[in-house]
């Protein structure tokens, strides 16, 4: 099956039904299907071919969706990339995917099409809208060539050199995936599910494919910036499923939900990063009647866990079991699976599993190695965990020192770059810091040159200039010295644990 | 009250910056100067200088999202308060 006949078979059970509901406009399946064969011609017309890339940078808009699909119908590669990413990081994601398409804002592509010269782009889409509602391009489908192996998306997710790497999803790997998660959640077509995260994230962008796959309807809202305006439009709406990640619940537990109307509210999952226990228990006693679940995935196979939400109140702390039709286990160093009780790295097989990172086979080797059988590669996530006698897991840490903010993955090593540049700093480390509310916040610790005087401002706006805001340390402490290893390396292992543990 | 609005954007949301160059009608989450964590410093804000409690359900766009739209609804929670003390002291 392509991942594109989530929203053709939807169409043709029901042309009307509501697909999405964005900025004030309802659209039935049937419209966004039409409008996706208009922009797949389009697509086609400008020369875009199968397994080309499509890049697509907008906000969470009716014309984002349609621009999934339509690349998809044109048998090329979807990769989405938020608007709000700085100019640069938007160039390298075109240069290293090779892409043929962009398909942009208007406003967007004034600010970045300096950086746009000499990439080997076909095509440059500043403004879909006319050909989506006009007859410029026939409404029917292309015949595509399309085998469920192919390149479906490449979801970019920042390397541990801090550029970005392209996980490669085929339509098997997204439709499995989408097909287990609908499973658990028990969506159907009755669903209307409040998405404010992100498409450029596999969290948000699955948020459209399971609805899509099982004929739901979907909120689409450019973030949780103002709370009450959600809330508001969940009540009008009547939805059923809200996604979260932590930052949002820690706002929603500090605020008095019996003011809105919420009895459609079937379920509420959290991702990202862990559910904090107090947001857990504040949510429930603040939504008793809400199934909640906490799940854990990562982009490479976007989701392995969840926990059924009759158990969030027996270990709260879990983040259960395997998803339906994937396999599990945790291992030494040595690849030698664990027992039970025993905390180790996560390994995960299954048809969801990427083919890899984009151009990157060495990366790509690091995480997809040989498992349990000669003719497969199972995923080593990179996470350790452990499991309880009942078979439940539990997140420890990470093998590496990623620091999780935002519901984005944050390396330290790319910020310490950045503070470098700035005249005065001899030496600095990035640590994350436990926060209620960001999951974890960044804080920068440096070491001046004695004759330079630095405030925490400067060095803020420093980064501020340099880095995506979710980027930017929320503080910067200024040493005499920082600790150093034997090979006199900064010992960052040994500033991470008193960060984590202040 | 309208500078002390713009100083806390640029200072907390720029750090500092004002090349942006953000006109008192520009929607802060347009211009993406605020996320979710910035409206609670926002509100923190709001609550601490001019002695005001935000509501939650007052947590919307047309209440925060520019410097018109607070001056507007700090003008709007001052006669609110205003209102309150009469019907206080007439109730006592």
């Amino acid at each position: 099956m392509q991942l594109e006949q989530f929203l053709e078979n939807s169409a043709r059970s029901d042309d009307r039904k509501t697909a999405l509901i964005v900025q004030g406009r309802r659209l039935s399946y049937g419209d966004l299907d039409r409008q996706s064969n208009r922009m797949a011609r389009a697509l086609a017309a400008a020369g875009i071919c199968r397994g080309d890339r499509v890049v697509i940078c907008l906000e969470n808009t009716a014309e984002a969706v349609v621009s999934i699909f339509a690349a998809l119908k044109a048998g090329s590669v979807f990769a989405l990339v938020s608007p709000a990413s700085r100019a640069e990081t938007l160039c390298a994601i075109v240069k290293d995917s090779g892409a043929s398409a962009l398909i942009i804002e208007a406003t967007k592509l004034n600010s970045v099409q300096q950086n746009l010269r000499n990439l080997p782009l076909k095509a440059v889409f500043p403004a879909i809208e006319p050909i989506l509602n006009s007859a410029i391009f026939a409404a029917d489908p292309l015949p595509t060539q399309t085998i469920d192996l192919d390149l479906a998306a490449l979801i970019y997710t920042s390397g541990s050199t801090g550029s970005p790497k392209g996980v490669m999803l085929t339509h098997l790997n997204m439709v499995s995936a989408a097909t287990s998660i609908a499973a658990y959640l028990k969506n159907t077509s009755d669903d209307v599910i409040m998405n404010v995260l992100p498409l450029s994230h596999g969290y948000g962008l699955y948020q459209i494919l399971t609805a899509f796959k099982v004929g739901a309807s979907v909120i689409l809202e450019r973030g949780f910036t103002y709370p009450a305006a959600i809330l508001n439009r969940m009540r009008e709406e009547k939805a059923t499923g809200l996604p979260l990640i932590p930052t949002m619940s820690a706002i929603l537990s500090r605020m008095d939900l019996a003011a809105w109307d919420l009895s459609s509210l079937r379920y509420i999952t959290n991702a990202g990063d862990a559910f904090p226990l107090h947001h857990i228990s504040r949510i429930r006693q603040l939504l008793p009647d809400v199934e909640l679940y906490s799940m854990y995935g990562l982009t490479e196979c976007q989701r392995v866990s969840y926990l059924p939400p009759d158990q969030i109140d027996v270990r709260p702390n879990s983040v259960g079991r395997g998803i339906p039709n994937q396999e599990f286990f945790i291992v030494d160093d040595g690849g030698n699976r664990l027992q039970r009780g025993t905390t180790g790295e996560l390994v995960v097989r299954g048809s969801h599993v990427m083919k890899g990172y984009w151009e990157m086979p060495e990366e790509t080797e690091r995480v997809l190695r040989q498992g349990p059988f000669p003719w497969e590669k199972a995923l080593y996530t990179g996470d350790l965990f452990r499991m309880d006698e009942e078979g439940y897991l539990y997140f420890v840490g990470r093998k590496d020192h990623v620091i999780k903010t935002r519901g984005e993955k944050v390396h330290p090593k790319e910020i310490e770059n950045i503070l470098y540049t700035l005249p005065g700093i001899v030496e600095a480390a990035v640590v994350g810091v436990p926060d209620e509310v960001l999951g974890h916040s960044i804080k920068a610790i440096v070491v001046t040159e004695a004759a330079v005087q630095l405030t925490e401002e400067d060095v803020l706006r420093h980064c501020a200039t340099h880095l995506e805001d979710f980027k930017v340390p929320q503080c910067v402490e200024f040493r005499a010295r920082l600790p150093k290893t034997q090979n006199g390396k900064i010992a960052r292992r040994e500033l991470a644990r008193k960060a984590e543990a202040a | 009250m309208r500078n002390e609005l713009r100083k806390f954007i640029i200072d907390n949301f720029l750090f500092g910056r004002d090349s942006v160059g953000f006109s008192d009608d520009d929607s802060f989450l347009e211009k993406s100067l605020i996320d979710s964590s910035g409206v609670l410093e926002l509100v923190g804000f709001l609550e601490e200088t001019y002695d005001i409690a935000v509501r939650d359900h007052e947590l919307v766009p047309e209440n925060l999202d520019s410097i018109n739209k607070l001056l507007r609804y700090l003008a709007m929670k001052s006669t609110e308060d205003k209102e309150d003390r009469l019907a206080a002291r007439a109730v006592s």
